[in-house]
């Protein structure tokens, strides 16, 4: 490869990106064994349900925050978003617990955790906002409770859940964006990292051990 | 971290040298979309969703005249929550507090609602055609201080024995309530026909997205929270992860509403800093989980994980006779391992 190539930083960029995630660990075919538990269902179900909340989002966007009050079929795409959110949220929650008994953060899977952590924080004013978003009474009744809380650390000095302007680009926009940007920081740390492997057992170590100590005295 | 922990941590970090299983990621993911959308679909036609109407100030003062006239004294005289709430709407005081670290204040006062002039005295004199009006509201502006609350106070105790007639209007015993009466009079008048509605919307510009003004308006009154109560949303119902109706709401706020339901929270005046403060050390306590010692040595001792890989140690068979036996996972047959 000639100097000027190598100088590039498209080209610095792509060996990086190669070298850290080689197409056959980015999609990979194969999973060990170890990976047999209705527990690793939740996390595939949880990006689903993601993927279903923005497609039906996106169609309520398209239409405009007053569409569903007066529309059946805008009715029924705001009840598959809100479904896929409680959905969402229930898949996460799920995720999380069976990570955190699962320990996934051994062996240099800390950044995974944490991006996962924080996904499922930001998701949290995420939804607020669209609830306060609704343009009913529901919106009205939590936009007036919640500022208090808002109010009493500052942020609700620049963070108004009453602006309903300001609470639907939070929330159609710049919130979604950081969740799935999240997650898919998340979703490639643990491509390359790998599943978590299990815990090794105290007893077939301790087993193993005197095994070995056996074998020595003799 | 002791010795040993960090060992099997290096063991976890290192690529899997047993068996690995065919897997199709994108077929799991797409079959694991179908049925989280058919989920969703599910429980759209079995459940729809609420959508309770909105409140108006226009219904407000239709329907409760005496709670919106009511709140209506409170603004003007400014002892309503709005005027006396402190930042970010005003400086009635300086909000709440931990110890020394006053953050509300700290930020200021970005939104500011004069409570007396925005809810009240504003809108009257942007009625139309109402010179009588504008002479009341001259009076009272023009009044001393304590003149102005002895009307205030004279007319809010004879609202007790307010009387609503069959045109949604207020009547109370005569008294001294100098100008006050004919402004409460013309306020409640100018709400019902909805013209406070937009009043309080209406600020620079034509286009309006910021209800803030109506709001904190009708959240003064009863009008929002007698709704509330009857839906089950109250501070006190754990009402932060209800939804009107029988719907399931935000949910996950669950531990969060939890603090507000228990003391020291439930009776402090500085309750919201304080669950925020607790939970925004428990939020970063999650995050920092896996350098945590005590709380990231939890799925050690109580063995979840044998019920998580169950299928996996069965796989391994007897106990090992040496320690790397024990550690190292099962030889793969040839060629099982992926690329």
């Amino acid at each position: 490869m000639s100097t000027s190539a190598e100088r590039s930083w498209t080209v610095r960029l792509r060996k990086r990106a190669v070298a850290a995630l080689p197409p056959e660990k980015l999609l990979p075919d194969g999973q060990p064994t170890y990976v047999a538990s209705w527990i690793y269902v939740f996390g595939v179900l949880s990006l689903s349900a993601l993927a279903a909340l923005i497609m039906t989002g996106s169609i309520l966007a398209l239409k405009g925050p007053s569409w569903w009050h007066f529309s059946s079929t805008g009715h029924f795409f705001n009840s598959l978003h809100l479904w896929s959110v409680e959905l969402f949220f229930f898949f996460m929650v799920i995720h999380l617990w069976g990570k955190y008994w699962m320990a996934a953060w051994r062996g240099g899977r800390v950044r995974v955790w944490i991006t996962g952590a924080v996904t499922f924080l930001v998701a949290v004013p995420c939804a607020l906002t669209g609830y306060v978003s609704q343009q009913n009474f529901d919106s009205q009744w939590i936009s007036t409770q919640a500022k208090d809380a808002m109010n009493s650390v500052g942020i609700g000095s620049f963070f108004n859940l009453m602006n309903f302007g300001q609470m639907y680009s939070y929330h159609v926009f710049l919130l979604p964006l950081a969740v799935t940007g999240l997650v898919i920081a998340h979703i490639l740390l643990v491509r390359r990292h790998g599943v978590v492997p299990p815990f090794e057992l105290e007893d077939r170590l301790k087993a193993a051990r005197a095994g070995a100590t056996d074998g020595a005295s003799s | 971290m002791s010795a040993e922990q960090r060992r099997r941590d290096d063991e976890a970090a290192r690529e899997w040298k047993g068996v690995y299983r065919h897997y199709d990621l994108v077929k799991e993911a797409s079959i694991a979309f179908g049925v989280v959308l058919a989920l969703a679909l599910v429980l759209t036609i079995l459940f729809s969703s609420p959508d309770e109407p909105p409140s108006t100030i226009r219904s407000w003062s239709r329907t409760n005249p005496v709670d919106f006239v009511t709140t209506a004294v409170t603004e003007l005289d400014g002892s309503s929550v709005t005027a006396t709430y402190g930042p970010p709407y005003n400086h009635a005081s300086s909000g709440q507090h931990i110890a020394f670290i006053r953050l509300q204040k700290w930020f200021g006062t970005n939104i500011a609602i004069n409570a007396a002039k925005d809810f009240v005295l504003a809108p009257l004199g942007s009625m139309p055609g109402t010179s009588s009006v504008r002479a009341a509201v001259a009076t009272y502006q023009s009044a001393s201080a304590s003149q102005q609350a002895a009307w205030t106070t004279a007319y809010t105790n004879a609202l007790d024995k307010a009387t609503v007639s069959s045109a949604d209007t207020v009547s109370i015993p005569a008294g001294n309530y100098g100008p006050v009466a004919p402004m409460m009079a013309s306020l409640l008048t100018f709400a019902q026909t909805g013209g406070l509605d937009g009043a309080l919307l209406t600020n620079k510009q034509f286009y309006q997205t910021d209800y803030t003004k109506p709001l904190m308006f009708m959240a003064d009154g009863a009008v929002l929270s007698d709704r509330a109560a009857a839906e089950h949303l109250g501070g006190d119902q754990w009402g932060m992860m209800n939804e009107t109706g029988a719907y399931p709401g935000q949910v996950w706020l669950w531990l969060y509403t939890f603090w507000y339901q228990i003391k020291p929270f439930s009776t402090s005046n500085n309750a919201d800093i304080l669950v925020m403060a607790v939970m925004g050390l428990m939020s970063t306590l999650f995050v920092l989980i896996p350098v945590l010692p005590g709380i990231r040595d939890i799925p050690r001792k109580i063995p979840i994980y044998k019920l998580i890989w169950r299928q996996h140690y069965e796989s391994l068979g007897p106990p090992p006779t040496t320690v790397q036996s024990a550690i190292e996972p099962p030889m793969p047959p040839a060629a099982a391992a992926p690329g």
